[in-house]
């Protein structure tokens, strides 16, 4: 099995002026590809600051973390931008977009920052809205569509780069259940067409349709389940 | 470079957002910004126009030129006694002409006050007796359809006369009198010029604009026992002054036997200092002026920079999920620092504009009072408009480039979470 994610005794130490805050005490933890990963625990088990880590969004304290064979640690923050362009895609519990810009120009960002000229942006952004089924909404603005609809948007915009890894934190949390179960469907669906997928929740209802599960408790990883196959 | 260009329509549509949000508080910044560069540009622009009375009016008199009266010796030399006074005659001028290489004009001035009458009008004015060459170097120009004085009236000793402008307008009520005749001493005069006005910054004996000029041996003529008051040269070039002075002093010392060093023997006065240091002032006051410009517009500078922290604090979480997205330093600032550089661009074309508009409002008011006339109009000119964008320019990147730089340290997991 190919190995897209390697923790290696991953460890985070926050200070704030006096106390220092272990959020994360030796984390190890290796994905494959086409893995869809569910990452569990109640809050401030530290899977928000995993998730961070994961994304490149921040730097372990200590350990090693090597995504799709590069080493992370220790690089700076432009090659760091670099590389959640080219391997991550982000989808957010608040959805995330710039509520002046269109659908269609929110899901052109990260293609915009990676310099793909104007032509190929448009045409791979409505090829993605089409694929998440909003094809009829590319001309609007993130007020004028329904949380569903924004959700749908965040996740095309973080796949239209084609993403090594697409990385959801909570994105149910602001949805209604219907809404909800339409996005978690648009998973399933994705990870059937051979997308790796690390989804953070403490919503175990939602952790129950990954492939498998880890638990978060503390810092540390206390549970590894993998469903059969 | 594609990247910036596809982002500055991104950095628009924000500018737009950012505008319809904070109307009042962009319209102050511009203001703001517009006054700055108002003051500049008014300040500058009085300040060139100063500079040129100042550059003109100290020309008034003749570029470069310097005059010489006699004066009286300080120190005994070859045997003669100190303070034996030194008077010049018709000769000193040939001789400097024909010795002194660095002198490529002189003229001989003789001088008096006399009654200039026409009919029953007389004014009470000053006649100099002068060469051809005199007018070219004391800048007394004709006015169309005159001339001054030329070698052949000096020949012939003729009875013609050039007037100064106010002279002939108290004379006759109008200056275009060329043909017509006036009376200086019981002698008729043709008028065959009227000098065009000006204002002079420095003078001996009175301005021009209320003197006849005769040429020197008509003068001669009319009063034989008159002496020369003094002597005009001009210098070939304005570099060539001191020796050209240098070597005034040897001839004209050899001739009349005094000692060269011995100053006080002729009274020189050099122009060109006066030129020289006016022309500083000048530049010296423009430069103070645009100081205060400049400082008025930093200040602008510093609204913008204000609104573009506030900008950047509204923006964290946007600028954050920018970064997530994978958003370079560079990219992150750019929006910054062109939105800023919108704000300085508005301001300064509002402000150049209003300056414009006010320059031109002066210009057409014509100026009548002789303390006008020697402030200048104030002049908008190239090298004023260069400064100004070039102030404006650096400001704005300057009130742009430290917000921007903020934005950009803004760490993306943190931001990510601001609300």
């Amino acid at each position: 099995m190919d190995k897209l994610i390697e923790l290696r005794d991953v460890r985070k130490v926050y200070s704030t002026g006096r106390l220092e805050v272990q959020a994360l005490r030796g984390i190890d933890l290796e994905v494959g590809r086409n893995e869809y990963v569910a990452i569990v625990g109640p809050s401030g088990s530290g899977k928000s600051t995993l998730m961070n880590i994961l994304g490149c969004l921040d730097t372990p304290s200590s350990g090693s973390y090597t995504l799709s064979g590069e080493a992370v640690a220790g690089l700076d923050r432009n090659r760091l931008a670099e590389i959640r362009n080219r391997h991550i895609g982000f989808v957010f519990q608040s959805f995330n977009l710039l509520p002046y810009a269109t659908a269609l120009e929110n899901v052109e960002l990260p293609l915009l920052f990676a310099g793909v000229s104007t032509k190929e942006r448009r045409e791979r952004a409505a090829a993605m809205l089409e694929r998440v089924e909003l094809g009829d909404r590319m001309e609007h603005k993130p007020t004028e569509l329904s949380g569903g609809q924004m959700q749908r948007v965040a996740i095309a915009r973080a796949l239209v780069n084609r993403p090594t890894i697409l990385l959801a934190d909570e994105p149910t949390g602001n949805l209604d259940s219907a809404s909800g179960k339409a996005i978690v469907s648009l998973f399933e669906e994705l990870h059937a067409a051979g997308q790796t997928i690390v989804l953070i929740t403490h919503d175990s209802g939602i952790a129950k349709l990954a492939s498998r599960v880890v638990r978060v408790q503390d810092g540390q990883i206390v549970e590894d389940v993998r469903a059969a196959a | 470079m594609k990247t910036l260009l596809a982002e500055l329509r991104l950095v628009l549509r924000l500018f737009q957002a950012d505008v319809t949000h904070n109307r009042k508080r962009i319209a102050l910044t511009v203001i703001a910004i517009g006054w700055g560069t108002l003051s500049i540009v008014m300040l500058l622009s009085f300040g060139e126009g100063l500079r040129q009375s100042f550059h003109t009016n100290t020309r008034g008199m003749g570029v470069g030129i310097a005059v010489v009266w006699p004066g009286a010796t300080t120190r005994p030399w070859a045997g003669l006694p100190a303070g034996r006074p030194i008077q010049f005659t018709d000769e000193d001028a040939e001789l400097i002409a024909a010795r002194i290489p660095e002198i490529d004009g002189v003229s001989r001035e003789y001088s008096t006050r006399r009654g200039v009458a026409v009919g029953e009008k007389t004014v009470n004015a000053r006649i100099r007796g002068v060469d051809a060459s005199f007018g070219a170097m004391r800048n007394i120009t004709p006015q169309p359809g005159g001339r001054f004085l030329n070698e052949r009236d000096l020949q012939e000793k003729r009875r013609v006369v050039v007037l100064g402008d106010e002279l002939a307008q108290d004379l006759f009520g109008s200056q275009d009198v060329v043909g017509r005749t006036v009376q200086i001493q019981q002698s008729t005069f043709t008028v065959v010029g009227v000098a065009v006005p000006k204002t002079m910054m420095g003078m001996y004996s009175g301005p021009d604009k209320g003197q006849a000029t005769i040429p020197a041996t008509t003068y001669k003529s009319m009063w034989t026992d008159h002496r020369m008051s003094n002597l005009i040269y001009r210098p070939v070039s304005p570099e060539l002054g001191d020796q050209a002075k240098a070597q005034l002093y040897r001839i004209l010392g050899g001739r009349y036997r005094f000692d060269p060093a011995d100053e006080r023997a002729l009274g020189v006065w050099d122009t060109r200092r006066n030129q020289q240091i006016t022309d500083n002032i000048g530049l010296g006051i423009q430069m103070f002026l645009g100081l205060i410009g400049a400082l008025t517009l930093f200040v602008g500078g510093m609204g913008v920079a204000n609104i573009m922290y506030a900008v950047v604090q509204e923006r964290t979480r946007e600028i954050g999920l920018k970064m997530a997205l994978g958003a370079k330093a560079r990219q992150v600032m750019a929006p910054f620092v062109v939105e800023a550089l919108m704000m300085t661009a508005m301001g300064g074309l509002l402000g150049v504009f209003v300056g414009l508009v006010i320059i031109t409002a002066i210009g057409l008011v014509p100026v009548t009072d002789d303390a006008l006339a020697f402030l200048g109009k104030p002049t908008f000119s190239l090298p004023i408009a260069a400064a100004t964008a070039l102030i404006l320019g650096s400001v704005g990147t300057l009130a742009g480039f430290f917000p921007a730089r903020r934005a950009a340290a803004i760490q993306p997991a943190v931001s990510l979470r601001y609300e």
